[in-house]
């Protein structure tokens, strides 16, 4: 049996008598008692994710530019401010989704890119071999030696800074989707920046691995809740963003997806997929649900895998859960092409059909709902 | 480590028996179920009246990332259900022993003797 790797917080999630479950291979916290309070611990107040199974690549040359050019879906071009960020699908050649990812420009010799913890391996070889294929030259260096905490909700921002004041000059100004890094005496060498995954304002903190103990340490004690893989999900169910593996995966196209808005064809750049994609174009929607309740009882949960039935055809859950910021149950449907917000569709669950309505993503953001 | 009554009988699938003295069984899932589940959101509880055989599943208990079925540990029929705890499933995870889901008169034959005891369980669940 192979073992289960660790983040360099495995054992002060123990301490805290985390429910660890097995997350791809990885060792992890799902929750650390109530994964709903932690949800709304994040929509309220502040929460912070061991996100350390991440794998954070950095990326070096005089053509790393170009690289991201070709290999990404979404356009760097777009990144000319140091620290700035950028969330794109890196495709394969038939359009499919090889891996979401977030890239992070610091120069024109060097970006950063964060990837998803069970593709990191297939992202990494798939990086080498565009490079070599098309003789960028850019180093490549996957950094195991960091961990990665995101710290989120209305009051994140805070009480990073109250624990790292030193950062605060440089991170206060940070607009969202831009990053900073800093020097701090205590946690060494840090990139800081205003991204998520959760709907909600906050830093997400590269931080280096022998130092993650201590900050998580610090952010506990300046009231920040340790939140576990649980409330993960339903944060970003609700925020209406996609799951790697569960929404997209290597068959299915970004703009399948709800992901067009992450594709850029505007330009003329050839990129890995381009071709595949401005043939096939969209194939189905991608739109959320909401359970109906009928007598003010909710039937059942909505989950992956499901049956969508509609006026233009069937489609599939991708997602489903039971939302604790609204107390319905919410999911991301891929339906076929004509269904619309407002719609009323059927769901199959345990041999029954549920109503559902079809609604505009996403559900909740900034701790408010929008969609009913 | 979770809780394991002396005083109760338990099934494989994490289910606690009481036998009462009117001849009928109290029937929830364990301290052991509700941690393994997690945040439970949503049960389907028998209809009063309705006949099952051992092991027949009856019910179903949802929590925000997975739903288990619940299944009948004696043969018989069902006389009582919580109602009252459809409004507020997270009861179970405060307090799993005190959350019956729904009591069974045993049918002719029916037996708590292959029930595992408080030993028994405890082994199972480590």
């Amino acid at each position: 049996m192979t073992e289960l790797k660790h983040t360099p917080l495995n054992a002060v999630h123990r301490a805290l008598n985390a429910r660890m479950v097995d997350f791809g291979g990885w060792d992890m916290p799902v929750n650390y008692g109530s994964q709903i309070d932690e949800h709304h611990a994040v929509r309220s107040d502040a929460g912070m994710f061991d996100v350390s199974h991440m794998c954070v690549v950095d990326f070096t040359g005089a053509r790393a530019r170009a690289f991201f050019e070709y290999a990404l879906a979404n356009n760097v071009g777009k990144l000319r401010t140091p620290g700035r960020a950028l969330y794109s699908c890196m495709l394969n050649e038939r359009g499919g989704v090889i891996d979401d990812l977030i890239v992070y420009f610091f120069s024109d010799e060097c970006f950063r890119v964060v990837v998803n913890a069970g593709t990191a391996e297939k992202d990494i070889a798939w990086f080498n071999h565009l490079n070599a294929e098309r003789g960028f030259g850019v180093t490549i260096t996957p950094r195991r030696d960091f961990a990665i905490v995101a710290v989120q909700g209305p009051n994140a921002r805070a009480k990073v800074w109250h624990v790292l004041p030193s950062a605060r000059s440089a991170t206060e100004p940070l607009k969202p989707f831009n990053a900073a890094r800093v020097s701090d005496a205590a946690f060494g060498d840090l990139t800081i920046a205003r991204t998520g995954y959760t709907g909600e304002d906050g830093f997400e903190i590269i931080v280096p691995a022998q130092h993650v103990a201590a900050l998580w340490q610090a952010l506990q004690a300046a009231g920040v809740r340790p939140c576990g893989l649980g409330a993960r999900d339903t944060l970003r169910l609700e925020a209406g963003m996609n799951l790697y593996g569960q929404d997209m995966d290597e068959d299915v196209s970004p703009l399948d997806a709800g992901l067009a808005w992450t594709v850029d064809l505007t330009a003329p750049r050839e990129f890995v997929g381009r071709a595949a994609l401005e043939q096939n174009g969209t194939r189905s929607d991608f739109v959320g649900l909401i359970l109906q309740k009928e007598d003010g009882k909710a039937g059942g949960v909505l989950r992956a895998h499901q049956t969508v039935v509609t006026p233009h055809g069937e489609g599939e859950i991708t997602s489903g859960t039971f939302s604790p910021s609204m107390q319905e149950s919410i999911a991301f449907a891929r339906v076929p092409k004509g269904v619309t917000p407002g719609d009323l569709v059927q769901v199959q669950i345990r041999g029954k059909a549920l109503p559902a309505s079809v609604v505009k993503l996403p559900f909740v953001r900034n701790g408010k709902v929008l969609a009913a | 480590m979770s809780n394991v009554p002396a005083d109760l009988k338990y099934t494989e699938e994490h289910e606690w028996v009481r036998a009462e003295a009117d001849g009928t069984v109290t029937v929830g899932i364990t301290d052991h179920a509700q941690e393994t589940l997690g945040d439970i959101v949503f049960l389907v509880l028998p209809a009063v009246g309705k006949s099952f055989t051992v092991g027949d599943a009856v019910g179903v208990v949802e929590s925000v990332k997975a739903a288990s079925d619940i299944y009948a540990p004696v043969s018989g029929e069902i006389v009582a259900v919580n109602e009252a705890l459809v409004d507020t499933p997270d009861a179970v995870n405060q307090d799993a022993y005190a959350s019956w889901l729904f009591k069974v008169k045993l049918g002719t034959g029916a037996a708590l003797d292959t029930l595992l005891d408080a030993d028994g369980y405890q082994k199972l669940v480590g």
